[in-house]
């Protein structure tokens, strides 16, 4: 049992993330053959009340991503409350590994969303509640991956990035209400909410698409958590090839050397 | 009540020091002016453009000044190892946290009494709403000092600390900059009714920031 999780030593995948990923593959091509041919267009009899016809079909995209970025940052939050109590170098690395697919799906998110407004509204970018707040959110999770680079010292750097993605997540509610509140005055909101009646084919679309792009989640975050942690042991193992080194050069007598200004 | 004395005492460390160096008053209040008079250069000084969007580039102006009292505040705490006889002075963590917003708190509340004034003067338009817009003032500034002193601690002491704070700040305030200039317009246009909602926004924002600050401080403290 344990041969099937044990990482390879020259890679960040193992024998079951493997076997996850074949798995992955054909339910990702299923779900594009579901979501782009098979499944109606929301037209004729059938359609929700918005009719989008052939441009439902980006929404089975687009939910999933976004869910998935939720998620994503949802468990940078969690991790990061559990490295607060816990300390241990683990949450750390799971918060980190998390944030950054997080980004990439943030990023999809939009990307998508803005391809959804341009055939919808005939602008790449509208001011729309919701695509405002998500990018508010990308710039918040960018700054966290920032701090991250900025910070050295790994106990230091986890604290504080621990602290930040905590606030990070603590945002996202304010930021949703000002901006819905602060387009609400302005303008009814543009984007069409999601029609609840929505059944049949197309629900089968829109569900098989988030369990995809959670899968997807799950089998990127395996390789980020990783490599993150493969990262951090090459970092201590630098650090400790340092310290033997300076105390080399101390001890060859090279005292008079020049302090760095610090 | 450590606490609040303990706040005090970091609050008066930072007034003394704000008396004898007068860096907030020589150096970021012009700063604030500077900008709302190249906010008129952008705009055209069409009375008309500027007016309507006074409250907009009076926050905007407060934000960018915000920063520049953040940089201020928090170099005097990383240089000469400030931090460390933080840490040591056996001060509750919490109470240096209040100690360090009200600090910045102050400063920005005069800041904008000044960009009031320069705003009504250069840009033309007299605000009405006096209760609006003090309880907005006062709620916008304690949140913008809660999240400012927590990322203001948080990146002293780094090298790219310059660079990041704003990176770091200002998407997180960016709420702030809504409802206060939200408020404002309310304000300015007499018409306080929704002016309120943004006010109650602005005060859950402010006590959100200030618990965290209260809680997260000592951790943001150690080992910086």
């Amino acid at each position: 049992m344990t041969a099937l999780f044990r990482p390879d030593p020259d890679g960040t995948s193992s024998r079951g993330s493997r076997m996850y990923g074949y798995a992955l593959l054909p339910a990702v091509l299923l779900f594009l053959a579901v979501a782009l041919f098979i499944s109606p267009p929301d037209s004729g009899p059938d359609a929700s009340e918005n009719s989008m016809g052939e441009l439902v079909r980006i929404m089975y995209v687009h939910v999933p991503v976004a869910v998935a970025c939720y998620t994503a940052f949802f468990v940078t939050a969690a991790a990061s409350v559990l490295y607060l109590v816990r300390k241990t170098e683990g949450w750390d690395t799971l918060a980190a590994a998390s944030a950054e697919v997080g980004v990439v799906f943030t990023v999809l998110t939009l990307a998508t969303g803005s391809i959804w407004g341009h055939i919808a509204w005939g602008t790449w970018w509208e001011w729309d509640p919701r695509l405002t707040s998500t990018l508010l959110m990308l710039v918040v999770y960018v700054g966290y991956l920032a701090l991250r680079r900025a910070v050295i010292d790994p106990v230091v750097r986890a604290k504080r990035a621990a602290v930040v993605g905590l606030v990070a997540f603590a945002n996202v509610p304010i930021v949703h209400y000002s901006v819905d509140w602060w387009r609400g005055i302005h303008q009814p909101a543009t984007i069409s909410r999601l029609d609840p009646t929505i059944d049949g084919m197309k629900l089968f679309a829109l569900m098989f698409g988030m369990i995809v792009a959670l899968a997807v989640y799950g089998w990127l975050m395996i390789h980020r958590f990783r490599l993150q942690f493969a990262e951090n042991q090459l970092e201590a193992k630098g650090l400790d090839l340092a310290l033997t080194e300076r105390r080399a050069e101390a001890s060859a007598g090279s005292l008079a050397a020049p302090k760095g200004a610090s | 009540m450590t606490l609040a004395r303990d706040a005090v005492l970091v609050l008066e460390k930072d007034m003394r020091l704000e008396l004898r160096s007068r860096v907030i008053v020589s150096q970021v209040m012009p700063f604030g002016l500077l900008v709302l008079i190249l906010f008129a250069f952008a705009l055209d000084p069409d009375r008309r453009i500027l007016g309507e969007a006074t409250p907009g580039l009076f926050w905007l102006a407060v934000l960018f000044s915000t920063l520049l009292a953040l940089q201020r505040s928090f170099a005097v705490e990383a240089a000469d190892g400030v931090t460390d006889g933080l840490r040591l002075s056996g001060l509750d963590p919490a109470g240096i946290f209040l100690g360090k917003a009200a600090g910045i708190a102050v400063h920005l509340l005069a800041l904008e009494v000044v960009l009031i004034v320069g705003a009504t003067l250069f840009y033309g338009t007299a605000p009405e709403g006096p209760l609006l817009l003090i309880a907005t003032c006062l709620a916008a500034t304690a949140g913008l000092a809660a999240v400012g002193s927590i990322y203001g601690i948080l990146s002293a002491g780094m090298r790219v600390r310059d660079t990041l704070l704003p990176l770091l700040v200002l998407p997180v305030v960016s709420p702030v900059l809504i409802s206060a200039t939200q408020a404002f317009g309310a304000a300015y246009e007499q018409s306080s009714g929704t002016g309120w909602r943004w006010f109650g926004l602005l005060a859950v924002f402010a006590v959100l920031y200030l618990v965290i600050g209260i809680f997260a401080f000592e951790t943001l403290l150690e080992e910086s």
